[in-house]
């Protein structure tokens, strides 16, 4: 389906291809894959791997945003979440701990959806409010130590593989096509982006554009739920302090990078994730190329500007010819 | 206009401004004259250009043609800082100043009486105590601008723009958020300050005040000058028709068939519907087949009514019924669900999603009504988008352009669409020819009477009233937020329908005589 991925996907395919040349450079075994033991391995799947809780917290925080709001709370979620999955791993089956989990994502989702379409406080402030508190939250789940466990269960979630994929990039591609089919199989897509592009207009012509954020809001909730329980059943504990934590801002990166304006509008949920992979292929190509973790920052942010340019339309050149391309179409 | 005897050349002079955004003109060969010493009311609609002039006079737009002198000096400031040093000073509805600030502060800015580098708070204060007691107030100026009233934060204003020896002051609806008590202090301030050989241009919509307080009057229309009238001499109906248009003369009857035909079925009713503060009950029925024109002042209420109607401004009071049956009316939502449509005035902002497409545009309203669990495929969606665009020829023929990229009256065209294509009952059109090319205007009007005559309920807002007068079967009159009189068949002509806006007796007689 085109709307899935639009023309404008351009510059962060692009983007992709030369972090992976540069990869292949610094790390000339980047692109090998091996099996072992039913698991595929290699630097390629580490990315995929690493990259899913962003790219999962993305697929949430793309439709934020494309109702012009933003969702700061993500990574105290993604540590609630985490905490209560981790809590509850040994002692219950695996459906009850996910159902758990996930149940509390949707309620912070609620909560923060409630603010927003409700009340109609600002995002950003009303989504500050949950990632300060909710930090404390999954501390007051964790008693303030780190929880482990050992559930087979729970660790085969993060360690795991399906036909030889690693259970978290199934799962992260499952929610992909499953919000995919929502939101584009539903009329949801165009009521999200008619909402975020003239929330009034929208209004008038009886879109009812606070359920529309309200949903968001929540869904938003129950990927960083999933984000959590991931990262939690990969270090086999969950550490209410560091769990998640500056990931929304990750996820937020990750949108923009794929396109969507944080003034709302048009989205792109594959985009979004893309731009997730992108963050990931560099954190990974820096690690690898054994210069200190330090520079990570200061490349992620030059590749950040690096893709915004290209996408910038006050930019001559690139996007020029981009548009050119573009209206030379039928 | 020019007054040859007058041997002073007037304080302001502005001569052949025009301005165009686009292809819209917005000034066309504009003139004006202010004297010293008189308070000179500019008046027109809306979109008829007197920001833009105002913007222009001051430098916040460029101009594309046309001269401004000051005291017979031309002119041409670049911004409105450069404005106010060449001495003409503008104090918006909404006060440009800085309310965390102190009242003094506020006045000094810019400008603080320094020694050494340092502000010379108490010198800045008692200089600033002296300008205020000139202007009557007598207030802490050493507390927060915010703390005081709209009123004292606009003669804070204007006491800093005379003290910046403005010559020039220009105030842009002044009085728009003033009690009448406040109202009165700012008047005494404006006549001293004429008195003073200081010329004031006063933008107001309220007919009493400019009636009060002006001396001359101009009014724009369209971008283009109407006249320039003492205001002593200008009876009231006679400024009313130069603000919305149209000589008695040109205006002929009403649409023939209104009184001929049987009368027609109720679709929809409002009995004692209206708002406290919005606008006064009101009795209304619109029937299928015909339609009833809005006609009033800005400001009189038409778009509320219209918003009240549809669904978008809930009532405290009264019953709506469609069809004969009690409904309630609490958001755009109920509205679309019985089979109401509006297009609003405010196109950009409550109308079209502007980088959304054409065809995305046109079926958002009725993939509203039809819910989220039944999307309309991409197919029905495409045939619907085609349908339309042919329909009402909207140009260009391209449904997955940018709706925002169309002209005006293109947008106009697509939001029509949005409503048609959810096959209502009733029509509400605020405004729908304004801002749009005279080719689009035609046939949006044409569509207006197509649409009637297939049986649609129509209720039009329009401020140009031989429009009105030519679709309309029913015309309210609406006049300082309520309903004050209805006028159908025989009786619907422009003259009846000014009188009923004047409505002071003297002005109806004239009228009709």
């Amino acid at each position: 389906m085109t709307m899935l991925l639009p023309r404008r996907g351009l510059a962060q395919i692009l983007a992709l291809i030369v972090i992976l040349a540069v990869d292949r450079v610094v790390s000339p075994q980047f692109f090998d894959l091996r099996l072992q033991d039913g698991r595929l391995f290699g630097s390629l799947i580490d990315v995929l791997n690493r990259g899913t809780p962003v790219a999962l917290l993305s697929l949430g925080m793309v439709l934020v945003i494309a109702t012009r709001g933003i969702d700061l709370s993500v990574g105290a979620v993604m540590a609630i979440c985490g905490a209560i999955a981790a809590s509850l791993a040994d002692s219950h089956s695996l459906p009850v701990v996910l159902a758990a989990a996930l149940g509390a994502g949707l309620v912070c989702g609620l909560w923060n959806g409630f603010l927003v379409a409700v009340l109609g406080m600002q995002p950003i402030v009303a989504t500050l409010i949950l990632m300060v508190a909710g930090r404390g939250i999954a501390q007051l789940i964790t008693e303030g130590r780190i929880v482990t466990f050992t559930s087979p269960d729970l660790v085969w979630l993060g360690n795991g593989a399906i036909l030889g994929v690693p259970v978290p990039i199934a799962i992260a591609l499952g929610m992909l096509i499953l919000t995919g089919a929502v939101v584009r199989g539903s009329a949801l897509g165009l009521l999200i982006e008619a909402t975020g592009g003239n929330a009034r207009a929208s209004e008038l012509a009886g879109v009812g554009t606070r359920a529309m954020i309200l949903a968001v809001y929540v869904w938003c909730g129950v990927c960083a739920a999933l984000a959590g329980v991931i990262a939690a059943a990969d270090i086999m504990g969950a550490d209410a302090n560091n769990a998640g934590l500056w990931l929304e801002l990750d996820a937020i990166l990750a949108v923009v990078i794929g396109g969507t304006s944080l003034f709302g509008g048009r989205f792109s949920l594959v985009l979004a994730v893309l731009g997730a992979l992108i963050i990931q292929t560099m954190n990974t190509g820096i690690l690898l190329s054994g210069y200190p973790p330090e520079f990570n920052l200061l490349v992620k942010a030059v590749v950040v500007l690096a893709v915004l340019l290209l996408q910038s339309p006050k930019l001559p050149g690139f996007a020029g010819i981009m548009a050119r391309l573009r209206r030379t179409k039928p | 206009m020019e007054n040859s005897l007058d041997p002073a050349p007037p304080l302001l002079e502005v001569r052949g401004i025009s301005k165009s955004f686009g292809a819209v003109r917005a000034l066309q060969e504009v003139d004006f004259t202010l004297r010293a010493g008189e308070i000179h009311a500019l008046l027109g609609e809306n979109g008829a250009g007197k920001s833009t002039l105002i913007k222009v006079v001051t430098g916040v737009f460029p101009r594309d043609a046309g001269v401004v002198r000051l005291g017979g000096d031309e002119v041409a400031p670049r911004s409105s800082k450069a404005a106010l040093e060449a001495g003409i000073a503008t104090v918006y509805q909404e006060v440009n100043l800085l309310p965390n600030l102190s009242v003094a502060q506020n006045l000094f800015l810019d400008r603080q009486p320094m020694r050494f580098g340092i502000v010379r708070e108490g010198e800045m204060r008692r200089r600033a105590k002296a300008l205020l007691t000139e202007f009557g107030l007598d207030i802490d100026v050493a507390a927060p601008l915010g703390n005081y009233s709209v009123a004292i934060q606009h003669v804070t204003a204007i006491a800093r723009a005379v003290d910046l020896s403005a010559r020039v002051l220009i105030l842009d609806e002044p009085t728009a958020s003033l009690d009448r008590h406040e109202v009165e202090i700012l008047f005494g301030i404006m006549r001293q300050l004429a008195k003073r050989g200081i010329g004031i241009v006063f933008v107001s919509h309220f007919l009493d005040q400019v009636y009060e307080i002006s001396d001359r009057i101009t009014v724009l229309r369209n971008g283009r000058l109407v006249g320039e009238r003492e205001t002593a001499s200008l009876p009231r109906l006679e400024l009313i028709r130069m603000m919305l248009g149209r000589e008695l003369a040109e205006t002929t009857g009403a649409r023939a068939t209104a009184s001929d035909r049987p009368p027609r079925e109720v679709c929809a009713s409002f009995e004692n519907y209206g708002k406290a503060g919005y606008v006064a009950p009101f009795n209304l029925e619109l029937r299928h087949g015909e339609v009833v024109g809005l006609a009033g002042l800005l400001g009189s209420g038409r778009t509320e009514t219209a918003r009240l109607v549809f669904g978008a401004e809930r009532s405290d009071g009264g019953q709506a019924r469609v069809e004969g049956a009690p409904v309630r009316l609490q958001s755009p939502r109920d509205g679309v669900r019985h089979g109401f449509g509006y297009c609003p005035e405010e196109r950009k902002t409550d109308g079209i999603v502007a980088e959304l497409t054409v065809r995305e545009n046109i079926v958002l309203a009725l993939q509203a009504k039809r819910g989220l669990h039944r999307p309309l495929s991409r197919r029905e969606q495409d045939e619907i988008a085609k349908r339309y665009v042919k329909m009402l020829d909207i140009r260009p023929p391209d449904p997955e352009r940018p709706v925002g990229l169309l002209s005006g009256g293109n947008q106009q065209k697509a939001l029509l669409a949005r409503w048609l294509a959810t096959s209502p009952r009733l029509l509400v059109l605020d405004e729908p020819t304004r801002g749009i090319d005279v080719g689009a205007h035609a046939e949006i009007i044409r569509l207006i009477r197509e649409l009637c005559d297939d049986g649609l309920a129509l209720l039009v807002i329009s401020s140009e009233l031989d429009e009105i007068v030519t679709y309309s079967d029913r015309v309210v009159v609406l006049r300082d937020r309520a309903h004050v009189e209805e006028l159908a068949g025989e009786t619907i002509d422009v003259t009846n329908i000014l009188a009923a806006i004047a409505a002071d007796g003297a002005a109806m007689q004239e009228a009709r005589a």
